[in-house]
């Protein structure tokens, strides 16, 4: 693990920890700008954010209507509400689609100068996605929120402990996320091309992840293996069902602990993949 | 005879091109599928719960996602590149487009020919098929007119607000998702009975938009079931001409704003 810690060459009488930290917060705040400048494309996806949670938000109460105790799955309508629209917000918080970056910069060889820096390219891009989710989270989390609020009556938490550990579900799952989402990139460094990955990983965490419905309607045998079995749950599935309160105090802990164990996996098999990389790699381009 | 040979060349280009990435083109095929095949499946895993969703059965719904499907996965084959548009407009490349001898939106759609979004509209009419086979309808020479026409006005209708999204490039280039919301929120909407969405959501999309008349009201009329909400039961007919209405305004927007475009100048 000694290869991704943040330390540079300081002259400074500050500690090594305190580089690293230093560090790694400059490049929380470079990630944080670099989101900060697109205003008009955060104004449109949160626009469509907020049609997407108005449709989802529609059907599934229909769904409730319908349903034995007008709770499918466990949820009743108030909680289903607020399973779609904090979805709809945590959607780009969390940013499960579009990061290509890595899987760019390998193809065209740009990745060379990531390598020469003294920061381990899994700690720097993990450093500047937290800066893009902090981004996200004051900007595109609030208004489908609002919005949802205003047109439906949502689930008010009712437990003391349901906010931290939704904040502390929100980190981690911005972690796995990055985590997966770095490895499928890094499957560039033996594709050249990661296009394929990349679309089998859009299709997957989004269905898998409980995005176009609660997991929690499949049979529970599903649902179980594929929360315990692959981290694609605990992306957006976890945060909202430890929102919503879908669970009793001891499993929604346990999902947020289960959470714990993901970041830690996913971020050592990034790590993992990283270096095998750095092994085998010819830089790309001139 | 020189036109044709003109995009025949762009279509063989394009053709070539992605079949010498052999593993790459088949992922995507398949990946594309799979797209549709999860929105079907999210309308059986819901009927898991409820017997009934909006007032309909799940053998309903399915004639209502199989039309949206159909209509839905051809129009992204045929124009759905069209969205990437926004990226022409701001790097520059819809110049060269503009300054061929050729019409710019034919020339266009055959610059990213999508052949890895052929299996997804097969998928589409299985669906249809499928949900036409375990539905009881009572075959009339106008429901037969109508099972033929409607998943084409519905693809006509889809490729009309695909062109309408992309050409808000030629207003606002940062227009980003905000296509999304009418294309593939489109596409959702119309993947179930417009009965499921609330009042003014439903006289926005479904009536002013015209999404209705996509799927929702040939479903009915196929099926001979009267409209819930009042309309009669000759709506699920007009969905041509709705389709066509769609069309000429797409068509018209589309002159304006490549009247419009100014050129990026980098």
């Amino acid at each position: 693990m000694d290869r991704i810690d943040a330390r540079v060459l300081t002259i400074s009488r500050n500690g090594p920890f305190r580089g690293s930290a230093a560090t790694f917060g400059a490049l929380i705040g470079s990630g944080f700008r670099r989101y900060a400048t697109y205003r008009q494309a955060t104004i449109a996806g949160t626009f469509t954010n907020i049609v997407f949670g108005f449709l989802r938000c529609y059907v599934l109460l229909a769904v409730a209507e319908g349903a034995a105790g007008h709770s499918p799955a466990g949820y009743d309508a108030e909680q289903l509400a607020t399973y779609v629209w904090v979805g709809q917000g945590l959607l780009s918080v969390i940013g499960i689609w579009g990061w290509t970056e890595l899987a760019d910069r390998i193809r065209t060889g740009d990745i060379a100068a990531d390598l020469l820096r003294p920061v381990s390219p899994v700690t720097s891009y993990l450093a500047a996605d937290l800066g893009r989710a902090l981004h996200g989270m004051l900007t595109r989390f609030g208004p489908p929120l609002l919005a949802g609020a205003l047109f439906f009556p949502l689930h008010t938490p009712t437990r003391w402990q349901t906010i931290p550990l939704f904040a502390l579900s929100i980190v981690f799952a911005v972690m796995i996320c990055f985590g997966c989402r770095y490895m499928v990139n890094a499957s560039a460094y033996w594709l050249q091309d990661a296009r394929g990955p990349l679309m089998l990983w859009t299709l997957g965490s989004g269905v898998l992840g409980g995005l176009y419905f609660p997991l929690r309607l499949l049979p529970p045998e599903v649902t179980l293996a594929l929360t315990v079995a692959t981290p694609l749950p605990s992306l957006l599935q976890t945060p909202l069902d430890v929102i919503s309160e879908r669970d009793g105090p001891a499993l929604q802990a346990g999902l947020v602990g289960l959470q714990a164990i993901w970041v830690v996996l996913t971020l050592a098999l990034a790590a993992l993949v990283q270096r095998r990389a750095e092994r085998r790699l010819v830089v790309q381009g001139g | 005879m020189g036109e044709l040979r003109a995009y025949a060349a762009l279509a063989g280009a394009q053709f070539r091109s992605v079949t010498s990435y052999r593993t790459s083109f088949l992922v995507e095929v398949i990946g594309n599928m799979g797209a549709t095949v999860f929105d079907v499946l999210t309308v059986f895993v819901l009927f898991r719960a409820t017997p009934e969703v909006g007032g309909f059965t799940l053998e309903q719904a399915v004639l209502v996602v199989g039309l949206s499907a159909a209509g839905f996965t051809l129009a992204d084959m045929l124009v759905g590149n069209v969205d990437g548009l926004k990226n022409y407009v701001r790097t520059g490349t819809l110049d060269a487009v503009l300054v061929r001898p050729l019409p710019a939106l034919p020339q266009l759609l055959l610059m990213d020919m999508p052949l890895r979004k052929t299996l997804r509209v097969v998928f589409g009419f299985v669906v249809l098929s499928g949900a036409v086979a375990v539905n009881d309808i009572d075959w009339t020479p106008a429901r037969l007119v109508l099972i033929v026409a409607a998943p084409l006005a519905a693809c006509v209708f889809f490729g009309s607000i695909f062109v309408i999204s992309a050409s808000l490039a030629f207003w606002w280039v940062d227009s980003g998702q905000v296509g999304s919301a009418f294309t593939y929120g489109g596409r959702d909407f119309t993947s179930y009975p417009v009965t499921v969405y609330g009042e003014w959501f439903r006289a926005l999309f479904a009536y002013a938009l015209g999404f209705a008349f996509v799927a929702y009201q040939p479903a009915l009329a196929l099926l001979g079931r009267a409209d819930p909400l009042g309309l009669p039961a000759w709506a699920g007919f007009v969905s041509p001409l709705v389709a066509l209405l769609a069309a000429a305004i797409a068509a018209g927007v589309w002159r304006a704003g490549i009247r419009r475009y100014r050129s990026t100048g980098s």
